[in-house]
């Protein structure tokens, strides 16, 4: 019965015709992808940067993203502000965002405007200016978002501590929008020359996703951005993670009310089984993939099933991981446990899970439903352009190259029982772990005023 | 060559202009609303209840949350694993909202006979025979106490909790939907079912439909889903909402290293008559994102707060019109002060006619944006549908918009919005009131 539903699901899934994927490289560098959706007179336009957090260094981290907030002050031919003025006045939406491997910025436009776009775009590229007074405002900006974002939200403050504590040399152990002494610390001299080293047309990949013609597109973006000159092109710093050498074990004391339990497991990525990991195989990726479905992926996914009711352990239970990243990553697990149960109970309830996944292949009924899931989510995400466009440049920017983000429904839909059971076995391991927990201090004013085992509570004051 | 221009024209032109709304009503008169979109193919559904916690009683505070997240949790028999499975080996994706003014159940399915038609036997089971057994009851309240624990770690969520109180002054809006720790504990098996029976019925519900279906397959679907639903008494008109008598500032301490702050007041409805020169008033004010008053002098001039921004949220009775921003300690006094003398100003003053031409650009200019996925559409529908709004809602967008003017804005904003009489509240390392 679940095979002939996931018959009739791949038969859709072929039935789309799948817009291709068209690629231009200008003279400079400049890669340009470009897919059709005609389903609306709009167009998505995103610029993905060959940098991010995980490009950064102790002592300046958080820069690419202080350079992203930068990026809207202005250039010698559009002061500060206008960018945003002009997106605005066309009708245009418009944002950007920071991760560990990339810095993108886009704007969804009616689609006769998307020269506009292209224009500003080119021009910020190469000519920003960076004055000294939109800084030294821009740093604070900077700053309070991180107080809002991470010092003031003890789950976040947890998943940063974690993530540095189950990186030691990796670079993803930075936190993306910088630990707040380099924030303090940073100069615009910094922003100059990490802006001149990445943003350059051989660093960038230009995402047009829209109603659109390929051909179009191609020429107005020679037009605005092939005669930017490139820069040499410097390879990331490329420092991996040593070898674990054992369980890592860290607690988070914060004023909160709600304990957390995070489980992270160092794994590979597609780009490293694909690349240079000679110990992980090119499928194994997508078997994690699958294991995290199985998990936690649907309400009736493991977690939800057994611990969330079941045995009623946890209020909620996830699993995350992520294929597509630039360097090896972590598979996490997040939980907060049920009133009247601990921790420590939580943590053996979840282990139990991973033992028996460990001991027994997985029912072929459960294998399906997440490969029904995986295939119908794809047709889902077609609904939207902006998301197109993402999976593109994510996959283009990492250094995996767009053409896997075409294969993934088929890579995960070919996954067995025994994959899964196989890769839980290898990666899900304590030599590998780190397991972080938020331990909540009091929060009222006596306490938090007194600083009584409060280490890290105010540690920007 | 001529001929195929003309053409595409006529073709880009047509998906320019809003999606048409079929409307009907089921046999048991339940109103339909439909958009028929072949591209993908995929089907979103959505049923919305006047079954939001504004019917929730006065010392059962939650009921209507509650009753909406247990739907799926045991139906018919079956338990939670075996409906939840139902849809997810189907590729279907199936969800539900508690709202005040509505509770909502949607699903999202791919259009295929075999798989659409037993995801919606499947939907009507939770919607027509939800089992409330005690002990998920008890399972879900714990889930929720744990919710309610938690908010009070975040200074964001405890500082709209005190806004919505302060506001709504005893209307059903100055609840938290999730209830109270106290109001929690009085629901019984029982409320659950009653609230159900009463709440959950065929005249108390609107359906909208968007995708890969034709009329006659819509009409079918919506007559399945609703096949088992009882007729019910219609529910009471629900209270209006007083304004406010004063201005108030309520300040609470909290171990955080910001102050959040939130300055506003009870705000506009749902096809309300000061609807479009409040919507573009603001838009000038504070909700233009990257481009705003309150942007510009709050973040881009002098670095205060992240996030800078104010808008209305319109719901059946006046919803909220609010702002906030987020700040350290030793200069929350200056930026409550930037906030207010902003908002002030713009009130006594309105905007300029650049600043009104340049909203009026950006909100017509867009217009194509907000339509172009069967998502976003399909929440317009259910908000056109549920509020009664006109069918020709979205094609008269853009003619609404360009007609406002400044004299408009200036008059609504001062007939609408006391500068004198607003709840401010600031929650972080302050003294309490108290």
């Amino acid at each position: 019965m679940v095979k002939f539903i996931l018959a009739i699901i791949f038969f859709l899934f072929s039935s789309i015709a799948s817009a291709q994927v068209h690629e231009f490289i200008l003279k400079n560098g400049l890669k340009l992808l470009v897919k059709e959706d005609h389903r609306a007179p709009i167009v998505v336009s995103q610029i993905w940067y060959k940098v991010g957090s995980s490009y950064e260094t102790d002592g300046t981290t958080g820069v690419s993203h202080v350079l992203e907030h930068m990026m809207f002050q202005g250039t010698k031919k559009h002061g500060e502000g206008e960018f945003s003025r002009i997106i605005a006045e066309n009708g245009g939406s418009e944002n950007a965002f920071t991760g560990s491997d990339y810095t993108a910025y886009f704007q969804t436009l009616e689609k006769s405007r998307l020269p506009i776009s292209f224009e500003l775009e080119a021009d910020r590229m190469r000519n920003i200016t960076l004055p000294q007074e939109a800084f030294d405002k821009e740093i604070e900006v900077v700053k309070e978002e991180r107080r809002l974002r991470t010092d003031d939200n003890p789950n976040s403050y947890l998943r940063e501590v974690a993530n540095a504590t189950a990186f030691q040399t990796s670079p993803y152990r930075q936190p993306i929008i910088g630990w707040m002494a380099d924030l303090e610390s940073m100069s615009v001299a910094d922003l100059r020359s990490w802006y001149k080293k990445w943003y350059a047309p051989n660093n960038a990949t230009l995402v047009v996703v829209g109603d659109i013609e390929p051909n179009d597109v191609f020429k107005l973006a020679r037009k605005y951005f092939g005669r930017l000159k490139g820069e040499v092109a410097l390879p990331p710093s490329q420092r991996p993670e040593v070898e674990q050498q054992g369980i890592k074990r860290v607690v988070v004391q914060r004023p909160a009310e709600i304990a957390r339990l995070t489980m992270a497991y160092k794994t590979p990525v597609l780009k490293s089984a694909l690349q240079d990991n000679p110990s992980a195989e090119k499928w194994e990726p997508y078997a994690l993939e699958m294991l995290s479905g199985i998990l936690s992926g649907g309400s009736s996914a493991r977690f939800a099933s057994r611990l969330v009711r079941g045995e009623e352990v946890a209020t909620g239970v996830n699993s995350s991981y992520n294929l597509s990243g630039r360097l090896d990553g972590l598979f996490v697990i997040s939980a907060t446990p049920a009133q009247g149960k601990s921790i420590d109970e939580l943590e053996q309830a979840i282990r139990m899970q991973i033992d028996e996944l460990k001991k027994s292949k997985v029912a072929e009924e459960e294998l399906e439903r997440v490969k029904a899931q995986v295939v119908s989510s794809d047709i889902y995400e077609k609904d939207s352009a902006f998301y197109q466009g993402m999976v593109l440049g994510t996959f283009e920017t990492v250094g995996l190259g767009w053409r896997y983000a075409e294969e993934y429904v088929e890579q995960i839909s070919a996954i067995t029982a025994e994959q899964v059971q196989e890769v839980t076995k290898k990666y899900l391991n304590d030599n590998v772990a780190t397991i972080a927990v938020l331990e909540p201090m009091s929060m009222d004013r006596d306490s938090a005023g007194q600083g009584v085992a409060l280490p890290g509570a105010n540690t920007n004051e | 060559m001529n001929k195929v221009m003309t053409l595409l024209l006529l073709i880009s032109f047509n998906a320019t202009a809003a999606p048409e709304i079929q409307h009907w009503q089921t046999s048991k008169g339940i109103d339909v609303y439909f958009v028929e979109s072949h591209q993908l193919p995929m089907v979103d559904l959505q049923l919305v209840f006047d079954a939001g916690s504004v019917r929730d009683p006065s010392d059962k505070r939650g009921l209507s949350q509650i009753t909406n997240s247990l739907l799926s949790q045991s139906a018919d028999g079956l338990n939670a694993d075996q409906i939840s499975f139902e849809f997810e080996r189907l590729g279907a994706q199936f969800g539900t909202s508690g709202g005040y003014d509505s509770a909502g159940i949607s699903l999202r399915s791919l259009s295929d006979a075999a798989l659409l038609d037993p995801a919606l036997i499947n939907l009507r089971r939770v919607i027509s025979f939800p089992d409330f057994p005690v002990e998920i009851l008890e399972r879900e309240r714990n889930q929720i106490l744990v919710g309610i624990q938690r908010k009070l770690q975040s200074p964001r969520s405890i500082s709209s909790e005190k806004f919505y109180e302060a506001i709504y002054q005893g209307h059903p809006y100055a609840y938290p939907n999730e209830g109270t720790v106290e109001s929690l504990a009085g629901i019984t098996t029982d409320d659950l079912k009653k609230f159900h029976a009463e709440y959950y019925t065929s005249n108390n519900v609107m359906i909208s439909i968007v995708g890969d279906l034709d009329r006659a397959r819509a009409e079918n679907l919506a007559e399945t889903i609703t096949k088992d639903l009882n007729n019910g008494k219609l529910p009471s008109v629900f209270p209006q909402v007083s304004s406010l008598a004063k201005d108030q500032i309520i300040k609470v301490f909290h171990p955080s290293t910001q102050v959040h702050i939130l300055i506003g007041q009870p705000g506009m409805k749902y096809g309300d008559a000061d609807y479009f020169p409040l919507y573009v008033g603001n838009h000038v004010l504070g909700g233009g994102g990257l481009v705003s008053r309150l942007f510009e002098e709050i973040r881009e001039k002098r670095g205060l707060s992240y996030g800078a921004s104010s808008y209305f949220s319109p719901r059946r009775e006046l919803g909220p019109f609010l702002s906030s921003i987020s700040t350290r300690e030793d200069q929350a006094d200056e930026a409550l002060n930037v906030l207010r003398d902003t908002i002030s100003e713009y009130i006594q003053n309105g905007p300029s006619d650049d600043e009104l031409e340049a909203a009026k650009k950006n909100i017509t200019g867009g217009f194509p944006l907000r339509i172009n996925s069967n998502g976003k559409i399909s929440g317009y529908v259910s908000v056109i549908g549920f509020y009664g709004l006109p069918l020709d809602y979205l094609d008269k967008f853009n003619e609404k918009i360009n007609a406002v003017t400044i004299d408009e804005i200036n008059d609504a904003f001062k007939r609408r919005i006391d500068v004198n009489k607003f709840v401010t509240v600031l929650v972080g390392p302050v003294e309490d009131d108290k």
